[in-house]
């Protein structure tokens, strides 16, 4: 079989995900939705009663939609490590769950920075960000990185889809409904695979994923450094661009896990998606949870040995039961323990205890990033000396948790829309992958039987002999 | 950096302008002499901007005066410092009793709720040896402001007489500023404010910080537009035991409105300090220690409600 039977039959294989919804799917829908009305809704209290109705005041200024907004952006990270640095160094078994990676980058890119333009007073005056934008403040940094890196993301995502675009606007294998088709054939943008094209087309996505590289530090660092470059204890730290670096690839891993677990069971991949992946993932992710671990210990311990006023105040919070206590153990302990011993150890290390890792250090990162923006601004360095307890202390409000919800149902909804629209598994590359397998085992196949010829004709001889 | 731009106009328009923004108070002086009295001929001596002593006949300073008509349409814009200014205040902690009348003068003159407080006065223990006493805290006004520095929209900025002031026209509302600002000098409109009757839009300047906007920053501004007229802000005024000096660092003096003293003086004298100047922010407040008090901090307690004094309470229990 060649590379265009084999996609032919991955294209009959994947074509239910595309036809008719399901009960299933549809109730999903529904309930997504809902809950991004509920969002909206929210939206709209916030905008026309303006930012009194979130939990936000006068000293923290900032709470879960900063958070929220870190978080996104950090597991956009998926795609920079799966077709960034697993595309450059060529490791082949990455193909099947490129397309995963990748949508959950443009999906995060663009939901994160929503959560931004949340905290901002004045939405009707965003444009003076470009009228009298200023090069020197963090938050113009932002701006330019995270539009760059969102426009090299949905252009890597869209060439590594025009292979498919071309196979599915083709194909007559199966039912496409020619509206849809037609729209297939406007984004393959004429790709008849031919070998000038395909030549381009490899040689533009090496130079990209070299690009997204950089592109992804540049973007957490920049990020953190909204906090770093602030005298606030907690936040100016000169760790804190590679911290969040690492954090954001150990997040990503973590949800690029559970979004491949999702679709394996529900579309049942089992063959493309297979329990190797999960294994490859997992040991990624023991890599990346010592890493972050060790710049975690690094980081409270130089806050705590010292002990400097404010810091010393931000970390009896940080570790107190009566205040962060719990967030912060389970944030800074159990998601970096999980993963080490669940996957670690050989004993316990199954598909289902990597998934589950994974739901753990995302939930802790989430927390992270929370236990991140709130206390420090919680910790003024003079005393507050207020009796409103809303100044005091941060609490989010039901506008905030329903943003939250909705951005996390957007996220689902945005995948499962994409996932009937193009395969969730790359056809091309899938196809490519299968019949590099095939020939490497039967290569191995025609070496062992020559070898085996050459051990008998010896074995012969040494008889006749 | 407005001052560089600032100079560079004035250096374009003519020597006896740059002289005059270096000069200073003297300059100022000839472009509010009336025009009657300028003949041609009569030299003046003023200093270049490169140091040098130059001399401009007397009639150019009539130029001066359209320069001046040019800066008045910049003074609208609130963007401008008062040319030659360069103003500081300096607090004295043995003064201090929690009168609280320079909290509540300043609410009035700039029509805040009674909840918003532009500055505050904390109770303050340095460690559990030291005695309690009070701490008016305004903006600081920082030469090297922490705000400024993040703004994305130069909403917030640093003026040539040392005010910061922001521009409510241009605040996008980020917070940015307020996560920066290391003394909590800022607070946020977070719905929409009060405003006074009869004042709409029109009459707003980053001078005087009126009227609020909902979604926009504000804080102390050592209210600029009494500045303008030579008179003191509202909370030195207010003060009924002479806390707040303020002046001019150039003439080297501070008022608390009762008595005129040499700041340089008041400062080697009476040991002033910066606050938390490890921060780097270097601030134009200047804080004398509370050294022989005037009242003991218990009297900043009498006219309070008692939940105020409770809370101080508590406060000086942790600490």
């Amino acid at each position: 079989m060649n590379i265009k039977d084999t996609s032919t039959s991955l294209l009959k294989e994947f074509a239910p995900q595309m036809g008719p919804w399901s009960w299933k799917g549809k109730t999903a829908v529904v309930i997504l939705s809902a809950i991004l009305l509920w969002g909206l809704y929210a939206l709209y209290i916030q905008v026309f009663k303006g930012h009194g109705v979130t939990g936000m005041r006068d000293n923290v200024v900032w709470g879960l939609y900063i958070a929220n907004f870190v978080f996104f952006i950090g597991i956009s990270y998926a795609g920079a490590i799966i077709s960034g640095i697993l595309h450059l160094l060529r490791v082949n078994w990455r193909k099947p769950i490129l397309r995963i990676a990748e949508l959950i980058t443009v999906i995060a890119t663009i939901i994160g920075p929503i959560y931004i333009l949340l905290c901002v007073g004045r939405l009707d005056r965003l444009h003076h960000l470009f009228m009298y934008g200023r090069i020197q403040s963090p938050i113009t940094w932002d701006v330019l990185a995270i539009s760059t890196y969102l426009v090299g993301s949905i252009i890597f995502l869209y060439l590594a889809l025009i292979r498919d675009f071309a196979i599915l606007s083709e194909t007559n294998e199966i039912h496409i409904p020619n509206w849809r088709r037609k729209i297939y054939k406007l984004l393959s943008i004429n790709f008849r695979n031919t070998p000038e094209q395909v030549k381009r087309l490899k040689l533009t996505l090496d130079v990209l994923s070299a690009i997204i590289i950089p592109t992804a530090i540049i973007v957490h660092s920049v990020l953190s450094w909204i906090f770093g470059m602030t005298l606030r204890p907690g936040w100016h730290s000169t760790i804190f661009g590679p911290y969040f670096v690492l954090a954001a690839i150990f997040s990503g891993t973590g949800v690029m896990i559970i979004v491949m677990y999702v679709f394996r069971n529900i579309y049942n991949l089992k063959r493309y998606l297979t329990d190797q992946h999960f294994r490859y993932m997992g040991y990624m992710l023991i890599v990346l949870a010592a890493g972050y671990g060790y710049f975690t210990f690094s980081e409270y311990l130089t806050d705590w040995y010292t002990s400097e006023k404010w810091d010393a105040e931000l970390i009896d919070k940080l570790f107190s039961f009566e205040h962060y206590g719990w967030w912060f153990y389970f944030a800074n302990f159990g998601g970096i323990l999980v993963p080490l011993i669940l996957i670690g150890i050989p004993k316990f290390r199954s598909v289902k205890t990597i998934v589950f890792s994974s739901v753990v250090l995302v939930a802790a990162l989430w927390i992270k990033r929370y236990l991140i923006v709130v206390p420090t601004l919680e910790n003024t360095l003079l005393p507050m000396q207020d009796l409103r307890p809303e100044y005091i202390s941060y609490s989010a409000t039901w506008v905030e948790w329903a943003l939250t919800a909705a951005g996390v149902a957007a996220f689902i909804l945005f995948f499962i829309l994409m996932s009937r629209f193009v395969p969730i598994v790359p056809v091309w590359e899938t196809s490519e992958y299968l019949e590099e397998i095939k020939l490497k085992t039967s290569d191995e196949k025609v070496l062992s039987e020559k070898r085996a010829r050459e051990v008998k004709q010896e074995s012969i001889s040494v008889s006749t002999s | 950096m407005t001052e560089g731009t600032n100079r560079r106009d004035f250096f374009k328009k003519g020597l006896f302008a740059a002289g005059a923004a270096t000069a200073g108070a003297a300059a100022i002086g000839f472009a509010h002499q009336d025009e009657n009295e300028i003949s041609a001929g009569e030299k003046v001596k003023l200093l270049s901007q490169s140091g040098e002593i130059i001399e401009v006949d007397k009639a150019d300073l009539k130029m001066a005066a359209v320069n001046t008509a040019e800066a008045l349409e910049k003074i609208t814009t609130g963007r401008e410092g008062i040319p030659g200014r360069k103003f500081t205040m300096v607090i004295d902690l043995g003064k201090c009793r929690n009168a609280r009348k320079c909290i509540t003068s300043c609410q009035k003159m700039h029509h805040l709720p009674e909840d918003k407080e532009w500055l505050n006065v904390k109770l303050i223990k340095d460690n559990e040896k030291a005695a309690p006493y009070w701490f008016p805290k305004t903006c600081f006004h920082c030469d090297n402001p922490p705000c400024v520095k993040v703004c994305p929209v130069n909403a917030t900025f640093k003026r040539t007489d040392g005010l910061v002031l922001i521009d409510n026209d241009r605040c996008i509302g980020c917070k940015f500023c307020m996560a920066a600002c290391p003394y909590s000098a800022r607070v946020f409109n977070w719905d929409e404010p009060e405003v006074p009757e009869g004042m709409t839009h029109e009459h707003y300047s980053p001078e005087t910080s009126m009227p609020a906007k909902v979604g926009t920053v504000e804080k102390c501004d050592f209210c600029p537009d009494m500045l303008r007229e030579n008179k003191l802000p509202d909370c030195v005024t207010a003060c009924p035991n002479g806390v707040f000096y303020f002046g001019d660092e150039n003439e080297d003096a501070v008022t608390n409105g009762d008595e005129t003293v040499r700041l340089s003086a008041l400062l080697s004298d009476r040991a002033g300090y910066r606050f938390m100047e490890e921060l780097g922010t270097r601030p134009r407040v200047w804080y004398l220690p509370p050294h022989n008090r005037m009242f003991p901090y218990e009297r900043g307690f009498k006219d309070l409600p008692e939940e105020h004094v409770e809370m101080y309470n508590d406060y000086l229990n942790s600490h």
